[in-house]
């Protein structure tokens, strides 16, 4: 059992919870992700490690209420205790010195991507940051990124903040105005496969983080493979990260939506136990 | 003698629920002796001299001995009497292939009525459970010496309980979130109810075992910090064979498409059997397609089936190929699953929402034995057919997991990736034993907690100095041996 320390909504729909978790913490690196399980009776569902803090021995996660466990997960409070919470899982981001790396994130795309930024930056990068959001009030962490990036840019569709526009557009400015040397790209997968489309023909490595449903996260079920060119791997311990020109994002698109209708069944009976008239 | 009725010939049958019922829910198939039945079978043991049965015990449990026992009516002191040698009686009485174990080895065996141990072994386990009357053995002074066990499964369960015992502190690193491998995530509900599984689990704990869940060793912590900065005077590794295989055919990534170990973690581990109260789904097919002629398509068929599917098993060989226990296949024919036989898996067939749709096989036919005398299946030509699926679970046998070899230096592995030990669990690393089906690839229950016995005697030995026994336990018959510990085999696929 891992007890929150704090939980608050960042932006609506967007939450952040500091957990205790001093084992994980030690070990937590950029890029890995953690299984949190709200009850026993929940599912186990992934959420990337989003911050860490060795020496408080604590791990944050930042998620998005979509659906039954991530709105169990927002119904919980400081002092609640996780049923599970377990990791770190997955293989670390790359940290090394590339050059130029420009790092896009949607969405709530912008937590993941910010430990690898601050790591990318601390290995003596250049750190150009895009950030993307539907509109201003759902932008959180700006201050977070801007703070480890040298240059930040901002875009919002509606344009109530930053530029008006989808972050592909920035992304190729930025490739036709300088040398980059690598491109991550994190948020929901449209806008992952069009980032990985952007940087296609300027043959700029690309990686993305992919969010397969799993189970175990040990690589024991298979349920969470992707194709990787002609390779079939399974996104827990081969990922999350993946050279997004080789992703075949209509099979990952079509095993997202495997469980569709027992999503809306599931969510429809956690609005009735809490009380919601359908 | 005179009062009493002539001695039975037959097995005393185990009633069960019907088949027709119980493809419907998942409640235990088998309901157990009474104690009238329990006693009347026993009392058909002829307490042998040379009691052969316990030869094809893999732990010996002292079979003669506790059926005389429960022949007298004392049904908990039949339980601790296998306590001595196995401590998951209630669970090997109901999983272990006994027909090819100690029940083969018994002599009314040729006669086609050996006497029913598993099913004794069974009822004297849940008699003193159900009775509330058991026993924790006193434990010796602790002897100061630590030992972490990876892995709670019947290996690992094993050797915590037995080096608990021992007097040592013994703590295991579990990676799911509940413990019993795969008595807890493969075995189905019908077969082993969970809550035996959980009460024997807290048997261990009751006695001091400490329970650490959610801790992957190889992740959250690795062996080399278990037996440096945390302490630890030796590891046993019992973390199974959790690697599925697929066929490698065309379409294995539509929706619906699950390996068993997907399939049988989410109906089992995560309860996705009552789904929507608990939050996993998993594809109800009405048309499901199992591929795989063991154990583990049985349980996946048998799970398909509760849920609404009409079942087909696909297996490339014949029946009596089929490596499943007799029993599971006649359980799963009963309840309605259809057997494909002969027939082979070429390529799986998706619809527009890339979910699957159906299955292309080809037809096979017997030709010469092969290495492992089994007759080698071809493939008879133009013999394509599409079978109607919309749920396919491949049950084709599983690996060895490298999550937490890989990150393990100095562990020496077979070809296989499987662990590198000898017969008493010791690996090429010191300090670190291994045992269970990471060692033998996939085996049984019982051969588990064997190697997990094993080990902690080695263990005992080599941290206390305490010879262990090199041959049979003593309670044996001078001119009986018995393979001890039991013999290795290569992982079948
Ligand atoms: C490696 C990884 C890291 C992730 N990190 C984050 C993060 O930091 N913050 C965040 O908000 N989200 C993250 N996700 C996605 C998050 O796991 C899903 O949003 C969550 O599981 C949805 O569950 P739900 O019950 O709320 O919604 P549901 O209604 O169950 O599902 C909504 C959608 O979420 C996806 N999903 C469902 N179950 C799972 C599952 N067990 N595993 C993965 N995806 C699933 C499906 O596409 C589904 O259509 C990550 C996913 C992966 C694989
Ligand atoms: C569906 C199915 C049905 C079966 N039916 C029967 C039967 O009827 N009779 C029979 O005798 N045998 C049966 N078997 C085989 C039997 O279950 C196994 O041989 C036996 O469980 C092996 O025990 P084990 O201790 O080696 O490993 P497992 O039971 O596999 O347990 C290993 C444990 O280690 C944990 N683990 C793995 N990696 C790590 C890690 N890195 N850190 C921490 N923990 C970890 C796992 O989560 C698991 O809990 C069946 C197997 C399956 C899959
Ligand atoms: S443990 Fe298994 S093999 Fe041994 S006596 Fe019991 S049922 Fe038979
Ligand atoms: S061999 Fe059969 S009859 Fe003889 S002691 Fe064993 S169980 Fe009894
Ligand atoms: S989640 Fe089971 S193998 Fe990746």
């Amino acid at each position: 059992m891992s007890q929150i320390l704090s939980m608050r909504e960042l932006v609506p729909t967007i939450f952040e919870a500091v957990v205790k978790a001093p084992e994980i913490a030690k070990k937590a690196k950029a890029g890995e992700f953690l299984v949190v399980m709200p009850d026993e009776k929940g599912e186990r569902i992934p959420l990337t490690i989003a911050d860490f803090d060795r020496e408080k021995g604590t791990i944050t996660v930042v998620f998005m209420t979509i659906g039954t466990s991530t709105y169990k997960l927002a119904d919980m409070k400081a002092g609640d205790e996780y049923f599970a919470f377990v990791g770190p899982l997955g293989h670390a981001s790359e940290i090394k010195n590339h050059g130029t790396v420009v790092m896009v994130a949607g969405g709530v795309g912008t937590a993941p991507i910010y430990p690898i930024a601050r790591a990318l930056k601390e290995a003596g990068n250049k750190v150009i940051s895009i950030q993307g959001a539907r509109s201003k009030e759902l932008l959180f962490w700006e201050d977070k990124l801007a703070s480890v990036s040298d240059e930040h840019i901002i875009m919002t569709d509606d344009g109530t903040a930053g530029r008006k526009g989808l972050v592909t557009e920035p992304l190729k400015e930025v490739i036709e105005r300088e040398k980059v040397d690598i491109v991550y790209a994190i948020g929901p997968i449209p806008m992952m496969k069009f980032s990985a489309l952007t940087t296609k023909p300027f043959k700029v490595k690309t990686i993305v983080s992919l969010n397969s449903i799993m189970i175990d996260a040990t690589g024991m079920c298979g349920g969470c493979r992707v194709n990787i060119g002609t390779e079939t791997k399974f996104t827990c311990v081969d990922g999350p990260e993946f050279d997004g020109h080789l992703v075949d994002w209509d099979l990952l698109i079509s095993r997202q939506k495997i469980y569709i209708h027992e999503e809306k069944c599931s969510f429809d009976l956690y609005l009735e136990n809490k009380g919601v008239k359908l | 003698m005179t009062d009493k009725k002539p001695r039975r010939k037959e097995r005393v049958p185990m009633p069960e629920q019907e088949p027709k019922v119980r493809a419907t829910n998942f409640e235990e198939v088998p309901l157990g002796y009474t104690p009238e039945m329990a006693i009347e079978e026993a009392e058909r043991c002829v307490q042998c001299k040379v009691p052969s049965c316990v030869c094809g015990c893999p732990v010996n449990v002292h079979i003669p001995a506790f059926i005389k026992l429960v022949a007298e009516g004392k049904f908990a002191e039949a339980t601790r009497k296998i306590k001595e040698t196995n401590a998951l009686p209630a669970i090997c009485g109901r999983v272990c292939p006994q027909e090819v174990q100690c029940e083969e080895q018994c002599v009314f065996h040729k006669m086609g009525r050996p006497i029913a141990i598993g099913r004794l072994e069974r009822f004297v386990a849940d008699y003193e459970r159900d009775n509330d009357l058991i026993e924790y053995p006193t434990l010796p002074e602790k002897n100061g010496k630590k030992v972490a066990i990876v892995g709670a499964g019947p290996s690992g369960l094993t050797a915590a309980g037995d080096l608990e015992q021992l007097g040592y502190e013994v703590t295991i690193f579990e990676a799911f979130h509940k413990p019993g491998g795969v008595l807890m995530y493969g075995i189905p509900e019908f077969r082993l109810p969970k809550d035996i599984v959980e009460k024997e689990v807290d048997y261990l704990v009751q006695m001091g075992v400490e329970l650490k869940l959610n801790e992957i060793v190889g992740k959250t912590v690795t062996i080399d910090e278990l037996l440096g900065e945390r302490g630890y005077d030796a590891v046993f590794i019992g973390v199974g064979a959790g690697l599925p295989k697929f066929l490698g055919i065309p379409g294995e990534n539509f929706g619906g498409v699950y390996s068993a170990n997907e399939y049988l973690t989410r109906s089992n581990l995560m309860k996705a059997y009552l789904f929507p109260e608990y939050d996993t789904p998993l594809v109800r097919g009405k048309n499901v397609c199992v591929v795989g002629g063991g154990n583990v398509a049985m349980d996946a068929a048998r799970t398909a089936l509760r849920l609404g599917g009409n079942v087909s098993i696909v297996y490339r060989r014949a029946r009596e190929q089929m490596p499943a226990r007799q029993e599971e296949i006649h359980h799963a024919e009963e309840e309605g699953v259809k057997l494909c036989l002969l027939t082979n898996p070429v390529e799986i067939l998706g619809d527009e929402n890339n979910m699957v749709s159906g299955l292309k096989c080809i037809k096979m036919e017997l030709g010469e034995p092969d290495e492992s005398g089994r007759s080698r299946p071809i493939a008879i030509p133009d013999s394509e057919h599409v079978i109607v699926a919309d749920l396919f679970i491949n049950s084709i046998g599983a690996g060895a997991n490298p999550l937490l070899t890989k990150s393990t230096p100095g562990l020496e592995l077979n070809k296989w990736g499987y662990i590198e030990a000898d017969e008493w669990g010791k690996t090429s690393k010191p300090g670190v034993w291994a045992g269970g089906d990471i060692v033998t690839g996939m085996a049984t229950v019982i051969e588990a907690m064997g190697a997990g016995k094993n080990a902690a005697m080695d263990i005992h030995e080599k941290l206390m100095g305490v010879k262990k026994p090199d041959t049979s336990p003593e309670a044996l018959p001078d001119d009986m041996e018995c393979q001890l510990p039991p013999k290795r085999k290569e992982p079948t696929s």
